[in-house]
Order: C-alpha cells, then sequence, then structure tokens
C-alpha cells in the first residue's frame, strides 16, 4: 500500500512544475495515497499474455502529404495569446545560465 | 417529442423549440428568421441566468451569422442543413466570438485564433454558436463543482448538481436555452450530465469526431458528445459532425449510410443487461426505474439476458491511472510561456512555470497533474501505467466476446440520481465514483448514449439509461436509442 510522504508530495510538484504552498501539501499527501492506494487495486490482476493498448482505433501510421497549406491564419493571429513576444517569437527567460 | 423533459420537474418551464429539423427547414423557407431564433436563445440566457450554466454569450457574432443565414435566404441561397439552429458550446471548444477558458483561470482571456473542426462543420450547415458553457476546469469532474468560476445548478433541483463535466451544457439544453449543445466525453462526462438533467447525452466510437480545437484531456478517451432532446435532434447533429479530419490523424470513417434519419424497432434485437452494474452500489431508485425500461423493451420484442463482463468493476481504478498519465501530459503546456496566465515577478524561467503553474491551476488539475507524474514517473510506470494499458486490453477483449453474444449492452448510466451541491466536494475518490458506470466505455472505444428513462420515486430527479453498441455500430446505436424512447 502506497502511503506517500510529505517529502514525496514536495518532489513531485517539482516535477510537474508546480509550486505548493504548505495547505495543498498537506492536504496532497492524504489525498494522492487514497488515490494511489485506490488504483491499486491492479497489481493483483493476471494479465499474462496481453499486450497494453495504446490507442483503440486499430490505425496505424495515418499520414498526409508533406506540403504547405495556407490555412489562412497570420502569424499575428496565432501569437496573440502569448504572453512575450519579439519579432514573431515567443520570448521567454534565460534558459542557460 | 413530449414526454422528454420529466413532467413533475421543478425546472421552469421549458422554453419550446420544434425539432432542429423543422426549425431549419423554418428558416430556409423564411418563414422563420435565424435572427429570431438567436434572440429567443440570447433572452432565454438572459432569464435564467440564476442556474450558472452559460460562462459567457457570443451574442455579437450569432448576431452577425443570423444576418448572413437571412441574408442568404432571402438571395434564393441554401443555407445548410441546421440553418440558423442556435446551440451551445462547452467552453473547452475553440469558438470565435468569446473567450475559450475550459472553465480554467489559467486560460482566462484566451482568445481563440481559430475554430474547433465540430464547431466549423456545424457552422457550414448554418448553425449559429450562441455562447459558451460551464464545466468542470479542464474537464476534471462529475459534477461543474471543480470549475474555477461556479458552480451550474440543476434545472431541476436548485440545490443538485447538474452532473460533469459538461453540465453547463447539459442544463442549458434542459432549460431550453438552445435545442442542442456540444459537450466533451472522456470518462462519462456528456452521458452522466445528461442522465442527471432528464436529456439524451450522446458519446460517438472514439474518432469518430475531430478533437481539433478542443482543450485536451486524455487524448486516448476524448470524444465530442451532443446534448439534446430527443434522438432525432441528436442524430441530425451527429451526422453534421461525423467524419475524418486531417488535423486529427485518430479520426475514423463515416457509416456510408450517415447518422441521420434513424428509425429503429426493438423485435429479435439480442440486448445484454451488463450483470455488473446492476449488483451493489447501485441505488435502488435507479434500479427500479432501469427494470422498468428494461421490462418495456421486452414487451417491444427485445431479447434482453443478463451478460457478465467480469474486469468492468476494475475500470474505474484503470481510468485513475490513464487519465491522469494523459492529463499531466497534456497541461505541461500550460507553462506560462506559450498562452494563459503568467505570472509577470519570475525571478527565472523555473519560477515563471512553477507560479504560473500553482496560481493558474485549480486544485483538481494539480491533483490529475501530481498523480499523472507520479504513475509515469521511472520506477513506477511499469506498476501504474503500463498495468493500466494491460488490463484496458482485458477490458476490451471481454466487451468483444460479450458483443459475440449481444447486439447491445445496456445498463445504468450512474449509480445515484443528481446528488447534492457540496455532497462530494471534499473527497476527491468519492467524486470519482460518479463515474464508475461510465468509464468503461471509453477504455473500450465504443459508442453508448444516455436517454431519460423515468424519474426516481423518491426525489423526482430524472434517471438515464445507457445503451452501448461495438465500435464503430453508432449508426445501430442510434436506431436502438429512437426505438426505445418511443416505448418509455
Amino acid at each position: 500500500m502506497t502511503k506517500l510522504t510529505r517529502d514525496d508530495v514536495l518532489r513531485l510538484a517539482q516535477l510537474a512544475r508546480i509550486s505548493l504552498n504548505d495547505d495543498e501539501a498537506t492536504e496532497f499527501t492524504d489525498e494522492l495515497s487514497a488515490i494511489l492506494q485506490y488504483v491499486e487495486q491492479l497489481s493483483g490482476v493476471d494479465v499474462s499474455g496481453l499486450k497494453p493498448t495504446n490507442q483503440v482505433t486499430g490505425l496505424t501510421n495515418v499520414m498526409r502529404t508533406d506540403e504547405v497549406k495556407d490555412y489562412g491564419y497570420a502569424p499575428s493571429d496565432l501569437l496573440k495569446n502569448v504572453p512575450k513576444t519579439e519579432a514573431n517569437q515567443l520570448k521567454v527567460k534565460r534558459m542557460i545560465g | 417529442m413530449g414526454g422528454i423533459i420529466a413532467d413533475n420537474s421543478s425546472a421552469p418551464q421549458e422554453l419550446r423549440w420544434e425539432s432542429i429539423a423543422e426549425l431549419a427547414a423554418q428558416v430556409r423557407s423564411g418563414k422563420t428568421k435565424a435572427a429570431d431564433l438567436v434572440e429567443k436563445s440570447l433572452a432565454q440566457i438572459a432569464k435564467l441566468e440564476e442556474y450558472k450554466a452559460i460562462i459567457a454569450t457570443t451574442a455579437e457574432r450569432a448576431r452577425e451569422r443570423a444576418k448572413q443565414i437571412d441574408a442568404k435566404v432571402a438571395n434564393g441561397e441554401d443555407p445548410g442543413r441546421l440553418a440558423g439552429v442556435p446551440f451551445i458550446a462547452k467552453d473547452n471548444f475553440l469558438v470565435f466570438g468569446a473567450d475559450t477558458t475550459a472553465a480554467s483561470n489559467i486560460l482566462k482571456g484566451f482568445d481563440a485564433p481559430y475554430q474547433s473542426a465540430v464547431i466549423k462543420k456545424l457552422e457550414a450547415e448554418g448553425a449559429i454558436c450562441v455562447a459558451k458553457a460551464n464545466l468542470d476546469a479542464f474537464a476534471h469532474g462529475a459534477s461543474t463543482e471543480n470549475s474555477d468560476f461556479f458552480t451550474t445548478l440543476n434545472p431541476h433541483d436548485k440545490t443538485r448538481v447538474p452532473g460533469g463535466s459538461s453540465g453547463g451544457s447539459a442544463a442549458s439544453v434542459a432549460l431550453g436555452i438552445a435545442p442542442f449543445a456540444l459537450g466533451t466525453d472522456t470518462g462519462g462526462s456528456t452521458r452522466q450530465p445528461g442522465s442527471f438533467v432528464g436529456i439524451v447525452g450522446y458519446k460517438p466510437t472514439y474518432g469518430l469526431m475531430s478533437r481539433s480545437g478542443i482543450v485536451a484531456m486524455a487524448s486516448s478517451l476524448d470524444t465530442v458528445g451532443t446534448f439534446a432532446r430527443n434522438i432525432d435532434d441528436a442524430s441530425l447533429v451527429i451526422d453534421v459532425m461525423a467524419g475524418k479530419d486531417e488535423l486529427d490523424s485518430t479520426t475514423i470513417d463515416r457509416d456510408t449510410m450517415g447518422y441521420a434519419d434513424v428509425q429503429g424497432d426493438l423485435t429479435g434485437k439480442k440486448i445484454g443487461i451488463i450483470k455488473e452494474y446492476m449488483g451493489e452500489g447501485l441505488a435502488d431508485d435507479v434500479r427500479e426505474q432501469i427494470e422498468q425500461a428494461i421490462a418495456k423493451m421486452r414487451e417491444a420484442g427485445a431479447e434482453v439476458t443478463e451478460v457478465s463482463l467480469p474486469s468492468i468493476s476494475l475500470a474505474l481504478a484503470v481510468y485513475y491511472i490513464l487519465c491522469p498519465a494523459e492529463v499531466s501530459s497534456n497541461l505541461s503546456r500550460f507553462d506560462g510561456q506559450r498562452y494563459g496566465y503568467a505570472y509577470a515577478d519570475a525571478a527565472n524561467l523555473d519560477e515563471s512555470y512553477t507560479k504560473s503553474r500553482e496560481i493558474g491551476f485549480g486544485k483538481e488539475a494539480k491533483r490529475r497533474i501530481m498523480i499523472g507524474t507520479y504513475v509515469l514517473s521511472s520506477g513506477y510506470y511499469d506498476a501504474y501505467y503500463k498495468k493500466a494499458q494491460t488490463v484496458r486490453t482485458k477490458l476490451i477483449q471481454e466487451a468483444e466476446a460479450a458483443f459475440k453474444q449481444v447486439d447491445f449492452l445496456i445498463g445504468p448510466v450512474a449509480p445515484t440520481t443528481a446528488f447534492k451541491i457540496g455532497e462530494n466536494a471534499n473527497n476527491p475518490l468519492a467524486m470519482y465514483l460518479a463515474d464508475v458506470m461510465t468509464v468503461a466505455i471509453n477504455l473500450i472505444g465504443v459508442p453508448a448514449v444516455s436517454i431519460p428513462c423515468g424519474v426516481s420515486g423518491e426525489n423526482g430527479l430524472p434517471v438515464g439509461l445507457q445503451l452501448i453498441a461495438p465500435q464503430h455500430k453508432d449508426r445501430a446505436l442510434l436506431e436502438l436509442a429512437k426505438a426505445t424512447e418511443e416505448i418509455l
């Protein structure tokens, strides 16, 4: 039975790039443990000989012609929701220290 | 067409709309103006604001489109099969004329640069989107209580939820705001609210309708849902939306017969009641209505037997691994850099990510991102994610075996009628259990529909009957639903 610790939760939050306040960290420690304990009922299920299902359509390698199409979107339309732009590009904080 | 809304409902007197085919015919002949239909819908939204079904209207654009459609009619052009028919879109569809928020703070103010593929198809046939409906933020929930903005009230009882996550869309149709509405169904989000408010809620075969331009939740499970008052209306809308789209490589071919104008007959139809859904955990008042519906189907000539899907009780556990895994992946794009809320005072890139996401996401989105991150993380992947995918295969095989014995499966949609607002709010696991009879269908990928089958003898609230067909048998399912609707 998985019982997450507060440190586990903070580590997960860091992996998911979400900062948590103290209350949330406490709350999630109990809630996430309960959810994981519920889904752990699968651990005893016999699945020998079965392959995992990634998708249900049965379609494989769906291709379309590699050609430039005009969908009628101006770059300014596609960038209008971006918090910061410069020269039609997303502007983000420095990545490499 | 009558009898769809429960007679003893406490819902406000529903605004009567003609059938969708009739409304469009009237607009095309010039007898009714599209502009009048839009005004009628907008007036109903204003009148019923207290139910909080709507996040925002697209009034200006809707009026403009109505004008164009009326002008086409005046010029002798054909405005399409849904000419002038108003509809409501769940606020996770990209639509022009209002923000697309998915009822989340992080997407507040998002102005869609393009429209969803299905919205484009509906517009090409003359339908007019008048408003965006409330949902559990990012479609994470079963009640609309996880909306970052407000909770929608059940049209039959204002102290209860309308179901979710597409609760605003469902309530809109039940309240007569529009003749149809769009939802999404990833684990039951169209069927369960359809059941809770007493209307039709249709989930297609996975891939039948394009997901392009819809805010993604769990991509291997997401489908477009249709809400309407009856099967005739729903099937016409489905017929317009169904089919391949090169912008969604998971889309599949249409049925050569299409989906409109269905006629059905129950005689000789082999139908299996899912045994596991009729057992412990099903409320007595729901069971009573389901059993009565089954009796009527038998009287009408259907051969109803009990069928067992032995692993179906595992579906919820499978779902609450796969769904959060896909959610955590899909929501990683909300990082404060591309669109949506961005924390302005970040000292560095990492803080910009973590603070934007902390402030922008609501609690349930965070919960699912965390669970998803856990089950996908190195060391746990095989035990959780891969195991769940493999049990998914087992569920699919059991369903395939069942469909060798019977043509269709039936059962309840949810274990109870609409629950009270706040009842499950502090217990996420209890809220997840509201999906216990719907999630398996998404995992298997088959079509299913909730149709009203009566009201609870205890509280007068609607009860829905779930009809399920094999993959790609959407037309046959609509035919069955039409025949069942006629005898209930």
